[in-house]
């Protein structure tokens, strides 16, 4: 341990700052770090515990709003392959191995591949995009992502015109993903995005948070993050990129086709059947706010959505 | 022997307030500052403690059904006292989980919480459920016994029944996806009812 023995010769800190910017010292950090001035120290403090590897990507998207901590982001997860209860991918999502890793992406694209994930992570430079997310079932944080838009990987492919939708799979291995062997939901996961929602610029392929790898237990080692719409098309742990002409089926639209629609979109006019969708309580806030249309992203894709009634499309 | 025998009701009142004071340290410790987390109340406490309060007034009413055909099978007329105190503590639960959901989910709006009630079958289903033990707190003394009446107060208590039967149709709307949890309670409610229709008379006869 280092122990620093006070000089009495030198002035401390305290003595040379304004007395109320001291004792703000914190408030002080905090509000830097919110503008942007000093975002790697934000990342430095959370999640250095984890161990997990640093990635280096450039700050593109800031929010002005509260960061959830790294502990309740990884600790508070629906994740149903590693069990039902929030802090079950936690526990049991260690034995999910993500080397090797390839994801498969195929349909109709010119050039379909297999591609590593070492290879995936490099395809496009890294962005640091701070995003709210909102889960269906009322709860919402703030997550500082690292990826880079979907929409890289889908060119390099070369979707041909046929292509409409893009569907997702997510890893099947029952041992690995312990919560596979109950039928909770059919597995493999799937998830589906129109083709102009994947190549979107604001819809993500996530390899980390906080500055780091992803841990497991948020999808590792690559997932989608579509910011507008409910988290449970924000589909984990990825295997198989596939573009087709017709919607694909959609794991909780399978489970219960009146409450999970294909789309999905953030909408506090439309109630889910069991409760209400027009507020949500912020992780760490004690009282709900406002869910805001698109979850605030509405300027960005409401014109995807342009003449559709949202609330048969939801 | 005689001693647990006399006090078993006190003794069964401390048991059952456990879980609402172990809910009750975890909230002070997380008032006091500590991590919600870290002291077992997850990373969203509110959410948390309205699941764990429906859980364990589940649970009560399961036992407090329990015990009639219990001791028609076993003849441990001891078990008879316990019916109260669980009935209590099941109302006890349902008041915490009613009036968290209220104040913190609802905002303490009878104008939203009548929405929610009006628009959400789930919700309706709940509330009908605590509607229903409403009364039956209110009578469960020896004193509001003798004032309903022997006959009337028990057709009054068979409303538990009906209480069971929505609050296990409440939870099993409660979960997403397919969870065997609230089927297994339900599944418990139907055997503990089924236990009173079928074998009466059997049960009658042992225990006349």
């Amino acid at each position: 341990m280092l122990l620093r023995h006070p000089n009495p010769l030198h002035p401390h800190e305290r003595d040379a700052t304004p007395e109320g910017l001291y004792h703000d010292r914190r408030a002080v950090l905090a509000g830097m770090i919110g503008a942007g001035l000093l975002p790697h120290l934000a990342q430095a403090a959370e999640g250095e515990a984890s161990g997990l590897p640093r990635l280096s990507a450039r700050l593109t998207r800031r929010l002005d709003e509260e960061q959830t901590s790294y502990d309740s982001i990884t600790h508070y997860n629906n994740f149903y392959e590693f069990g039902t209860d929030k802090e079950d991918p936690a526990r049991r999502a260690g034995r999910l191995r993500t080397r090797p890793w390839t994801v498969r992406v195929d349909g109709l694209v010119g050039k379909p591949q297999t591609i590593d994930i070492d290879r995936l992570i490099r395809l496009a430079p890294l962005e640091e995009r701070v995003y709210r997310m909102r889960c269906v079932e009322g709860w919402s944080m703030v997550i500082p992502w690292v990826g880079f838009p979907l929409n890289a990987l889908l060119k390099m492919v070369e979707p041909l015109g046929k292509a409409r939708f893009v569907a997702f799979e997510t890893l099947r291995d029952p041992g690995q993903m312990p919560g596979q062997r109950t039928s909770v939901l059919q597995w493999p996961y799937v998830e589906g995005l129109r083709l102009d929602e994947a190549m979107h610029p604001l819809t993500l392929l996530a390899v980390g948070l906080y500055g780091r790898v992803l841990p497991n237990q948020n999808g590792a080692p690559v997932r989608l993050v579509v910011p507008w719409k409910y988290g449970f098309k924000s589909i984990k742990s990825i295997v198989r990129i596939r573009l087709v002409d017709r919607q694909p089926p959609t794991s909780w639209n399978i489970s219960a086709p009146q409450e999970y629609g294909f789309y999905s979109n953030v909408n506090p006019t439309v109630d889910h059947p069991r409760w209400s969708q027009a507020r949500e309580r912020r992780i760490g806030d004690w009282l709900p706010r406002a869910t805001l249309p698109y979850n605030g992203y509405g300027e960005e894709v409401a014109q995807l959505y342009r003449g559709m009634n949202l609330r048969r499309y939801f | 022997m005689r001693w647990l025998v006399e006090h078993r009701q006190g003794l069964a009142h401390g048991l059952m307030a456990l879980p609402v004071l172990v809910l009750a340290a975890r909230w002070a410790m997380m008032i006091a500052g500590s991590d919600p987390r870290f002291v077992g109340l997850s990373a969203e406490p509110i959410d948390y403690t309205i699941n764990y309060l429906g859980l364990w007034a589940i649970r009560f009413l399961i036992l407090s059904l329990a015990i009639t055909p219990l001791r028609g099978l076993t003849r441990w007329s001891w078990l008879a006292p316990l019916r109260r105190p669980l009935g209590l503590w099941a109302f006890a639960c349902a008041l915490l989980h009613l009036s968290v959901y209220f104040m913190l989910d609802q905002l303490g709006s009878l104008a939203l919480l009548w929405e929610s009630i009006a628009k959400h079958p789930f919700i309706l289903l709940g509330m009908g459920a605590f509607t229903l033990l409403l009364p039956l707190a209110l009578t469960s003394t020896r004193a509001a016994m003798r004032r309903v009446g022997a006959r009337r107060w028990q057709a009054l208590h068979r409303l538990v029944y009906v209480a069971a039967i929505l609050a296990a149709i409440h939870f099993i709307l409660r979960v997403k996806g397919f969870q065997p949890e609230p089927w297994i309670y339900a599944g418990l409610i139907a055997l503990a009812l089924a236990l009173r229709l079928f074998p009466a008379r059997a049960v009658r006869r042992s225990t006349a």
